[in-house]
C-alpha cells in the first residue's frame, strides 16, 4: 500500500489516453466550481434601475471605444476605497454592466478610470481633449485622435445587425429603436458617437446610490 | 534492421525557431516602440494603426502566440520524439501547423492595427482568428498525442505532461472565453456580458498566464534542463506531485485579477487563498530544477545555454512568488492598475519565457545544424544583456507601480486627495525612461542572438537523427539523458570524444 499513489501514476504516464483525461479532470474542476456558478447567477446579468440600455449612437460610440483601444489605458471600475470615489465618483456595481458586451473594465490605469467621466467634462473639452490632448492637460501622455473626426459613424458597421444580434442575447431593444438606428447616427463622425458614450459613462446609477 | 532507418523530423523544428525567433524581434520591437510613446506621445505620427492602444495587443499578441507559441511547438517537437523514440506522427500535418500559424499571427496582428479587436486581453482576435486557431491547435493536438501514442518506450516523460496540459487546457480556455455571437467578419458580441464577462475573461487571461506561459515553458524546463546538465531529474516524484497540484490549483487563480470589483467577493476571496497556495507547486517545481543543476554548476561557467537556463528558473521563483503575493487583497489594493503588474508580467515574459527559450534555442540549434553555435562569445554577451534588460525593467516598474498605488490612495489629514492624478502621472517620466533603455538593452540581446543563431544554421539542413534501437521499458529510462561530450573549460567549446 505505500506505494500505491506511485502504482496509480505509474496507470497514468502508461496510458495518454488516461493522461488526457486525468489533465482534462483535474483543471475543469476550479472552472466549475468557481466560474460556472458566477456565469448561471442571476443577480449579475438582471437589468435595475441602474442599468442603461445603451442607444444606437451610444452602441457605435462605444464600439469607436474599443477599436481606438480605449480601454487599454483606461479602466472603468471604481473600488469601493475611499480614494477612489474621492477621486473618481461612486464605486461601481454589477448590475450598471449588465448590457457591456463585451464588459471594458480594463487592468491598467495608464490615465484615469472612465467609468464616471459622463458629465464631468462639456462635449467642446472632450472634442479638443481628443483632437489634441495636451492642449488641455498638461503632461498628458494620451495620443491624438484627429481622424475620428474625419471618419463616419456609419462606417463602423451595420447597427441594426448589431441592434439584432444584441436583442438575441438578451438586450430589450425595441423595433422602433432598431428602425430609426440608422438615422441616429447618419451625417455623425466617429468622434461625435464617441463623446456621447463618454457622457453617458456611469450616469445611469439611480440617485438613491449615488 | 537492413531497411532505412527513421529519422526524427527536426526540419519543422529548425523552422519553427527561425520563425519563432523573428516574431521575438519584432514583438520586442513593437514593445520598445509603445514604451517610448509613453514619454513622447507624438510618436504615433498621427497614424492611427501607430497609436498606443492598437499597438499595445499586437506587443503582447506577438510576443504570446508568435514568439511564445512557436517556440513551444518547436520545443515539443523536438523532445516528443526524443522522449518517444519515434519521429513526428503525421510529419506534414506538423508543417500545416507551422505554417498555418504564421499566417494567423501575421494577418491576426493586422488585424488588430486595423481596429479589430475583442478587447479581452490575450484573445483580441476577432471570430475568424478564434476559429483558424482552433484548428490549428488541433492539428498541433494531434501530431503531439499521435507521436505519444506510438512511442516506443513506455512511461511518458514529464516534460510531455506539461506540453499535454498546454493543450488540453488551452485548447478549454480558449473555446469558452472566445464564445460570442458575430455580427461581420470583424465584430462579434460576447455571449457574457458585465461581471460574467469579466469573471470568465480572468479565468482564461490568468490561465493562459498558467498554462501557456507557465506550464508550456516548464515542459521545456523537463527535458532541456536535465538534457542541459546531463543528470536526471532531482526527484521524479516531486515532479508528479507538483504537476497535479500546479494543474489542479492554477485554474481558481483567475479572479485575482478582479480585486475590489463587481464580482461576487467569495469568488476573489477563493482566487486570493488558491493564488497563495499555487506558491507550493510553483516553488517545487523551482526547487526540482535547481536540485537537478546542482551536480552541474560548473557548467554555469562555460555554457551560453546552461546560464540562461539556471536564470530563468530564478525569475520563475521570484514570479512565482511576486504572483500570490499580488494577489492578496491588501497588497492588491497598491498593486491593482498600476505599472507594478507590468513589471511582474516582465519577470515573468523577460526573466523566465524569454531567458529559458534563449537557453534551448542555444542548446537546439547547435545539435541540429551538427555544427558548433557560431559565435559562444556573443551568447556570453547576450546573456548579460538579457539580465540587465530586464533587471532594469523590473526595477523600473516596481518604482512607478508602487508609488502610483500609494501617490493615488494618499489622502490628507482631512480626507482630502494629496495628489491630482496628473501630478501622479507626470512623476512617471524618469520610470518610464528607465524602462524605455531597459527594453532597447534586452532587445539589441536578442537581436545578437538572432544573428548568431541564423549564422549558425546558414546554408545548413538538420542533420539525420535515428532514434536510438534499443527500447528499453525498464520505467525511468526516458529521464537518463544520453552521455554528453565534455566542455573545454578555456574556450567553451565541445572537447572532441
Amino acid at each position: 500500500m505505500k506505494y500505491h499513489g506511485v502504482t496509480l501514476h505509474r496507470k497514468l504516464e502508461n496510458n495518454i489516453g488516461l493522461l488526457i483525461f486525468g489533465i482534462l479532470f483535474v483543471s475543469s474542476i476550479g472552472g466549475l466550481v468557481q466560474v460556472l456558478p458566477s456565469v448561471f447567477q442571476e443577480s449579475l446579468s438582471t437589468a435595475t434601475q441602474n442599468s442603461h440600455l445603451y442607444t444606437a449612437e451610444e452602441l457605435t460610440g462605444r464600439d469607436v471605444y474599443i477599436q481606438e483601444g480605449c480601454h487599454v489605458c483606461h479602466t472603468q471600475q471604481i473600488r469601493p476605497l475611499v480614494a477612489e470615489v474621492e477621486r473618481y465618483g461612486p464605486f461601481s456595481r454589477a448590475d450598471e454592466f449588465v448590457y457591456d458586451r463585451p464588459f471594458l473594465w480594463g487592468s491598467k490605469r495608464t490615465g484615469p478610470d472612465l467609468h464616471r467621466v459622463g458629465g464631468k467634462y462639456s462635449d467642446d473639452w472632450h472634442r479638443v481633449h481628443l483632437l489634441d490632448p495636451r492642449s488641455v492637460v498638461n503632461n498628458s501622455i494620451m495620443p491624438a485622435y484627429p481622424w475620428l473626426a474625419e471618419k463616419q459613424a456609419n462606417d463602423m458597421g451595420d447597427i441594426q445587425k448589431k441592434m439584432r444580434v444584441l436583442q438575441k442575447l438578451g438586450h430589450p431593444y425595441s423595433e422602433e429603436q432598431i428602425a430609426v438606428a440608422v438615422d441616429e447616427i447618419d451625417g455623425l463622425s466617429q468622434m461625435d458617437v464617441l463623446i456621447t458614450y463618454l457622457q453617458v459613462l456611469g450616469t445611469g446609477l439611480a440617485e438613491e446610490n449615488r | 534492421m537492413t531497411e532505412i532507418r527513421e529519422t526524427y523530423h527536426d526540419g519543422v523544428v529548425k523552422r519553427l525557431v527561425q520563425f519563432s525567433i523573428i516574431w521575438a524581434v519584432l514583438g520586442m520591437l513593437v514593445g520598445v516602440w509603445i514604451a517610448a510613446e509613453l514619454i513622447w506621445p507624438g510618436l504615433d505620427l498621427g497614424q492611427f494603426w501607430l497609436s498606443f492602444g492598437r499597438l499595445r495587443p499586437l506587443h503582447t499578441n506577438g510576443i504570446i502566440f508568435g514568439f511564445g507559441v512557436s517556440a513551444l511547438m518547436a520545443t515539443a517537437f523536438y523532445s516528443v520524439q526524443r522522449t518517444s523514440n519515434v519521429p513526428l506522427f503525421m510529419p506534414r500535418l506538423a508543417w500545416i501547423c507551422c505554417y498555418g500559424w504564421q499566417v494567423v499571427v501575421l494577418a491576426g496582428g493586422l488585424s488588430l492595427l486595423a481596429g479589430w479587436t475583442s478587447t479581452k486581453e490575450y484573445a483580441e482576435l476577432e471570430w475568424p482568428f478564434d476559429i483558424a486557431i482552433t484548428i490549428l491547435w488541433v492539428c498541433f493536438a494531434v501530431v503531439f498525442f499521435g507521436t505519444i501514442a506510438t512511442r516506443r518506450i513506455k512511461p511518458i516523460y514529464v516534460s510531455n505532461w506539461f506540453y499535454g496540459a498546454l493543450i488540453i487546457v488551452i485548447a478549454m480556455l480558449h473555446i469558452v472565453n472566445n464564445l460570442a455571437l458575430p455580427v461581420s467578419l470583424n465584430k462579434s458580441y460576447s455571449i457574457y456580458a458585465g461581471a460574467q464577462d469579466a469573471v470568465v475573461q480572468w479565468w482564461y487571461g490568468h490561465n493562459a498566464v498558467g498554462f501557456l506561459l507557465t506550464g508550456g515553458f516548464l515542459g521545456m524546463l523537463y527535458y532541456f534542463l536535465p538534457k542541459q546538465a546531463n543528470q536526471p531529474i532531482w526527484s521524479y516524484r516531486l515532479s508528479v506531485i507538483s504537476f497535479w497540484a500546479f494543474t489542479y490549483t492554477y485554474i481558481w487563480a483567475g479572479p485575482h485579477h478582479l480585486h475590489y470589483s463587481s464580482v461576487p467577493e467569495w469568488v476573489q476571496s477563493l482566487a486570493m487563498v488558491m493564488s497563495l497556495i499555487l506558491l507550493a507547486p510553483s516553488w517545487a517545481t523551482m526547487i526540482n530544477g535547481i536540485m537537478t543543476v546542482s551536480k552541474a554548476w560548473r557548467k554555469l561557467r562555460v555554457d551560453p545555454a546552461m546560464k540562461f537556463i539556471v536564470l530563468a528558473l530564478a525569475f520563475y521563483g521570484l514570479a512565482t512568488f511576486e504572483g500570490p503575493m499580488m494577489a492578496i487583497r491588501s497588497v492588491n489594493i497598491v498593486s491593482h492598475f498600476t505599472d507594478w503588474t507590468i513589471g511582474h508580467v516582465h519577470s515573468g515574459a523577460l526573466g523566465w519565457n524569454a531567458m529559458i527559450t534563449y537557453g534551448t534555442f542555444y542548446f537546439m540549434v547547435p545539435r541540429m545544424m551538427g555544427r558548433e553555435l557560431h559565435s559562444v562569445r556573443l551568447a556570453n554577451i547576450h546573456f548579460w544583456m538579457a539580465l540587465a534588460g530586464t533587471m532594469l525593467y523590473v526595477i523600473a516598474m516596481w518604482g512607478a507601480g508602487i508609488s502610483q498605488g500609494l501617490l493615488w490612495l494618499s489622502v490628507d489629514s482631512i480626507g482630502e486627495l494629496s495628489y491630482s492624478f496628473n501630478d501622479v502621472m507626470a512623476s512617471m517620466v524618469p520610470y518610464y525612461g528607465l524602462r524605455l533603455i531597459a527594453g532597447i538593452i534586452f532587445l539589441t540581446g536578442t537581436i545578437l542572438m538572432a544573428y548568431n543563431l541564423f549564422k549558425t544554421m546558414w546554408g545548413r539542413h538538420t542533420v539525420s537523427v535515428s532514434p536510438p534501437d534499443i527500447v528499453d521499458e525498464i520505467h525511468g529510462t526516458a529521464h537518463m539523458p544520453e552521455p554528453e561530450p565534455d566542455f573545454d573549460e578555456g574556450t567553451g567549446r565541445e572537447v572532441p570524444a
